[in-house]
């Protein structure tokens, strides 16, 4: 007999429950502070954007069936129901357009319980039931046919970096083997912010490295991670690993893109069960090393006043903290720290799949408001530097909702346009 | 056998024993489940990021006191009022000394500083309890379980106070009778938060310090 959709997404929630996930579950006292926290809540203020409420129908599922003592509680009625599909379809907006894993709940929580890094796996129940919604399900069959989110075909990245090549008046060359670095780039990046490409022929020329960019795995995104399916994860994160290792790089450059960062960097060797014969670098951590290596000296600083936004996955989940401030006090002589900048800083609402995700659209501009608050107290602020291009498309979207006139560049660019020359 | 003897005597060691094997079973239950490997390159050591996560969620951050120091200052002023009464006041320590401890004793807090401990540990507790019902976000998150868990506790807290005179044995003993009740709730429910909380801190803290990071 065919299992149902509930009973599939219960045995991923239990597979996914270990120590980590039901130490969370036993240790939360409901207090609610996670709420103050998540920027859908403060937003909305509807209590079901609680974070740890998101959590419910995985937490129901351990009670019921895997946490020690569940058995004694089952035999007093104490144990919860079994977790149905309504229920699981009725949360399925909670996962998915509510949630952009930023795991800003995690740094107010006084349990320290890792929110953000459960959603995802309950992510895994619900991918492996079906229960995804259509846009990134959408997404996921773009994958499947072209390797890129959005669909970006290898002609297309090969027009933009003859564009770039023209530009800045540098070859690059796709498929160099024995290169010391491979980039990956978000489809974000090649289609709305292709000037990145330029940006890096002109800082490794400087530098002095040789990089390369692979015809076979030139996409970062990883659409697996932002739906909760492992399968998919792995087989794009293997698509990049036998890309670099064929082509014998000892770096693969992971872009100015949250989740890709973690997902090729933390998640990638997991997906795969092994270690990469490579190392994965950020583009920040390079920039900053080269930096400090004196390979890309600065030259005039930009003089406009610009802040830093701190994209969730890179700085809060990722641990890239000091390296994007060096480069910001190198190359402006006006920068200024948004209120709760650095780990405790507010998503730009659209990470995690929520802005490849149409019926978020309102939730995601809503959350973009706290942003907003945030920009809005500096005083004169001319320029935002958003190091991730997903980040960057939310920004446009939502600087225009509320009618905010910056400009929004990504640091790699800022970097490029204030090297000496 | 009186009802006091009944309650601190044979029903008390009844109520220990459940709460110290079950709240084991519990831990070393969750324990058991393991941790998925981890054989990314880390940036930096998961052991002391166990420890720091520990440490790093005593306080909360800067940014984010000026909308949650109601809760916090409930909260700290229940935990440590609690662990204060609990450890030092007179009664207990005698009580702790003669019946678990084999004549093993600590000084006890003057008379004083035990009442000002418990009037925290109240202020505080009625503090949180006033917002699980009247926050609408704890409102909606909240079960019997965390409803009863402070309603006993309050209560244990409460008949301690009337027992505090000594002038009845009833009064010390309905203290008792509601202990041995809190003792066996305590490691079938959330309460247990006491114990696990070094886990879940820990887990993430360890997860996170791989990175170079404690969120």
């Amino acid at each position: 007999m065919s299992q149902s959709k509930a009973e599939i997404a219960v045995e991923k929630f239990l597979e996914f429950t270990d120590g980590e996930v039901a130490s969370f579950f036993e240790s939360c006292v409901h207090c609610g502070l996670c709420a103050g926290a998540c920027p859908f809540y403060v937003s909305t203020q509807d209590p079901k954007y609680t974070p740890t409420y998101k959590l419910l129908p995985m937490v129901k599922a351990y009670k019921r069936e895997k946490a020690p003592l569940s058995k004694i509680r089952k035999m007093f009625g104490l144990a919860p129901d079994p977790v149905t599909e309504e229920e699981l379809l009725e949360w399925e907006p909670l996962v998915y357009d509510s949630c952009t894993m930023c795991g800003r709940c995690t740094t107010v929580c006084p349990m320290g319980i890792d929110i953000a890094g459960t959603i995802r796996k309950m992510r895994e129940g619900y991918a492996a039931a079906g229960l995804v919604p259509e846009g990134l399900q959408r997404s996921a069959e773009f994958v499947e046919k072209t390797s890129s989110p959005m669909g970006v075909t290898l002609k297309a990245l090969e027009a933009q970096i003859r564009h770039q090549e023209k530009e800045t008046g540098i070859p690059i060359e796709i498929d160099k083997k024995g290169a010391d670095y491979m980039a990956i780039l978000s489809s974000m990046e090649i289609m709305g912010y292709p000037e990145i490409i330029g940006a890096y022929a002109k800082l490794f020329k400087k530098a002095g490295l040789t990089w390369t960019i692979s015809s076979e795995a030139y996409e970062a995104t990883n659409v697996g991670v932002q739906i909760g399916s492992g399968p998919l994860a792995k087989s794009i994160v293997k698509r990049v690993v036998d890309a670099a290792e064929a082509l014998e790089v000892k770096y693969v450059i992971s872009p100015e893109c949250g989740h890709a960062y973690g997902a090729i960097r933390w998640a990638g060797p997991n997906l795969i069960g092994r270690q990469f014969k490579f190392d994965v670098i950020h583009i920040i951590e390079l920039l900053d090393k080269l930096r400090r290596e004196g390979r890309i000296p600065a030259g005039k600083k930009d003089g406009r006043k610009m802040t830093l936004h701190d994209p969730c996955q890179l700085v809060r989940r990722g641990g890239l903290l000091k390296e994007p401030r060096r480069l910001m006090d190198d190359s402006c002589s006006d920068f200024i720290e948004m209120e709760s900048s650095g780990i405790a800083n507010i998503c730009c609402g659209g990470g995690g799949g929520v802005s490849a995700n149409p019926r978020a659209e309102e939730l995601k501009l809503a959350a973009f408001g706290q942003k907003a608050k945030q920009l809005t107290g500096i005083d004169d602020l001319e320029v935002v530097i958003v190091p991730c291009a997903n980040c960057r498309t939310v920004f446009e979207d939502g600087l225009d909702e509320y009618e905010l006139n910056y400009e929004v560049l990504g640091l790699g660019e800022l970097v490029a346009a204030t090297l000496e020359e | 056998m009186s009802f006091l003897e009944f309650v601190e005597g044979p029903l008390f060691y009844f109520s220990g024993t459940v709460f110290v094997l079950a709240g084991l079973w519990r831990i070393i239950g969750l324990i058991r489940l393991g941790r998925r490997k981890d054989i990314s390159e880390p940036k930096g050591s998961a052991a002391a990021g166990f420890i720091r996560g520990n440490f790093r969620h005593f306080f909360p951050r800067r940014v984010f006191t000026k909308w949650m120091w109601m809760h916090i200052l409930g909260g700290y002023a229940f935990h440590i009022g609690l662990l204060v009464v609990l450890l030092f006041a007179a009664p207990h320590v005698a009580f702790l000394s003669d019946r678990i401890l084999a004549g093993f004793s600590w000084p006890a807090l003057p008379r004083w500083g035990f009442i000002i401990a418990a009037e925290f540990a109240f202020a505080g507790l009625i503090v949180l309890w006033v917002r699980r019902f009247s926050n609408p976000v704890m409102r909606l998150i909240s079960d019997w379980d965390d409803h009863i868990g402070s309603w006993l506790t309050f209560i244990v807290m409460l008949t301690g106070m009337f027992a505090l005179q000594e002038s009845h044995d009833i009064l010390r003993a309905i203290h008792m009778l509601m202990v041995d009740i809190w003792l066996l709730y305590f490691p079938f429910s959330r309460l247990m938060h006491a114990f696990t909380f070094f886990l879940s801190r820990g887990h993430t803290g360890a997860t996170y310090g791989r990175k170079g990071m404690i969120p």
